[in-house]
């Protein structure tokens, strides 16, 4: 299996990143994301969580796609991703108990998020091990990216902080509705917005350049 | 899914092959969960302890160190703070530098809005105070419910050195078997008596929770406290 070239590498890297960012273009991952990106370090710890999932579960679903029978390979992504899962789960506790609690239901939900089975069954059973780790980082942090993304805006507005640490003096009145679910889809909302303006404008550039 | 028919033999799935990889694959999932269970199953005890540990200190201002004591039906009986013999009920006496008893941090738990409320509180049982709250679990809508824990105002319904407020008080009634008033419930802004807690507006359901965790704590707790005091003192054991 050859490592590719390092343009090829890069660009599968970039990928998740930004072109085909799951969260911002493929949409998917939604629960997870709406969910946990109310305070930036919620939004870090989540994505950590998701990247190792990703890395782990594509690496190790690479290496064995070519011993499962393709009519159990789902069944068989979804333990090798429940395991992960589960590991991770009893190092969080292990690390970090508060942290645990914050996270709370939604470290076994990384199960069923759908941007890592989706990386499996996409990408990692048909490309070698190397590729897909590169593939599922990417991904991984893309996802962390805009949890970043949104758990700034929601925890600045929303809890009136950053880290934690305020920002705007005892008078500012925190708008709590930005911490709770209807501040998820208003950030989400206007993040694409954002992010499809400038894909839009670029779009434009190029076409004016021909 | 493949568009051109396939051959007969080498396109049936085989069973035996499929039963394989799903038991192969399941076998070491547990083998390696297994693993990670043994090696952090200490640590996160160890992380609980410490947890309790440091609430019990936060709810009980002054105290320099702390025993446990099982709750018994003829008083109190030392432990030792690890230990988790079920059904067992511990409290925890707070000692000064001097090792004189400044107060007893109870668990409690109620129903909140969404899971059991888990916290503790601490009791002067010289002043009949509350000394402090704190919330050791939940999963309070964040932003709303879960300002039980960190509502600065909320808490200085038992913290009394940052405000002027006097913290909840237990008194017990004349015959010592009952707490004289229930812990009562009252609006934001509208407290009377010194055994209301004043709740937070918005988060009207978890108020309660803690209202309701301390007074069915304190009913039972409370009494027997000041029934059995002498034996919460240091160096009885």
């Amino acid at each position: 299996m050859a490592q590719g070239n390092p343009a090829t590498t890069m660009d599968e890297f970039m990928k998740g990143l930004w072109r085909e960012n799951p969260v911002f273009v493929m949409l998917i991952g939604m629960c997870p994301t709406m969910a946990v990106s109310n305070t930036v370090i919620n939004s870090l710890a989540m994505g950590a969580c998701a990247i190792f999932v990703l890395v782990m579960s594509s690496a190790v679903v690479s290496l064995i796609r070519k011993l499962v029978p393709k009519e159990v390979r789902i069944a068989t992504f979804i333990v090798v991703i429940a395991t992960l899962v589960t590991i991770v789960d009893y190092v969080m506790q292990y690390i970090s108990l508060p942290l645990y609690q914050a996270l709370g239901v939604f470290i076994p939900l990384i199960v069923v998020n759908c941007i890592i089975l989706a990386r499996a069954e996409v990408f990692a059973s048909r490309n070698n091990v190397w590729l897909s780790s590169v593939d599922a980082l990417g991904m991984g942090v893309g996802f962390t990216f805009a949890l970043l993304c949104l758990g700034t805006v929601r925890e600045i507005i929303g809890k009136g902080a950053i880290l934690g640490i305020p920002l705007f003096g005892p008078n500012f009145e925190p708008w709590s509705v930005m911490v709770l679910p209807p501040g998820g889809f208003f950030t989400l909302g206007s993040w694409l917005l954002f992010f499809n303006w400038l894909r839009e404008r670029r779009a434009r550039k190029l076409k004016k350049a021909e | 899914m493949s568009n051109t028919p396939a051959a007969p033999k080498a396109g049936q799935p085989n069973s035996l092959h499929m039963i394989a990889t799903l038991g192969g694959v399941s076998f070491l999932s547990g083998f390696l969960i297994f693993f990670a269970v043994q090696a952090t199953e200490a640590g996160i005890k160890q992380n609980k302890l410490e947890q309790l540990r440091g609430a019990v200190f936060e709810v009980l201002p002054g105290a320099a160190s702390s025993q446990a004591f099982a709750v018994e039906d003829k008083g109190f009986r030392p432990v030792e703070v690890d230990d988790s013999t079920p059904g067992m009920k511990k409290v925890y006496a707070g000692y000064d530098e001097s090792g004189k008893l400044v107060g007893v941090a109870i668990e409690a738990a109620a129903q909140g809005y969404s899971d059991v409320i888990r916290g503790i509180y601490g009791y002067d049982p010289a002043a009949k105070r509350v000394t402090g709250f704190m919330v050791l679990q939940s999963s309070e809508t964040p932003g709303l419910g879960d300002r039980i824990g960190n509502d600065p105002e909320f808490l200085a319904n038992f913290f009394s050195s940052d405000t002027s407020k006097d913290t909840i008080s237990l008194e017990l009634n004349a015959d010592g078997g009952s707490l004289a008033h229930n812990v009562e419930f009252a609006k934001n802004g509208e407290k009377s008596d010194p055994w209301q807690v004043e709740g937070i507006s918005g988060a009207t359901i978890s108020s309660k929770a803690v209202v309701r965790m301390l007074n069915n704590s304190a009913q039972e707790a409370v009494p027997l406290i000041q029934a059995h005091l002498d034996q919460l003192q240091k160096g009885t054991s």
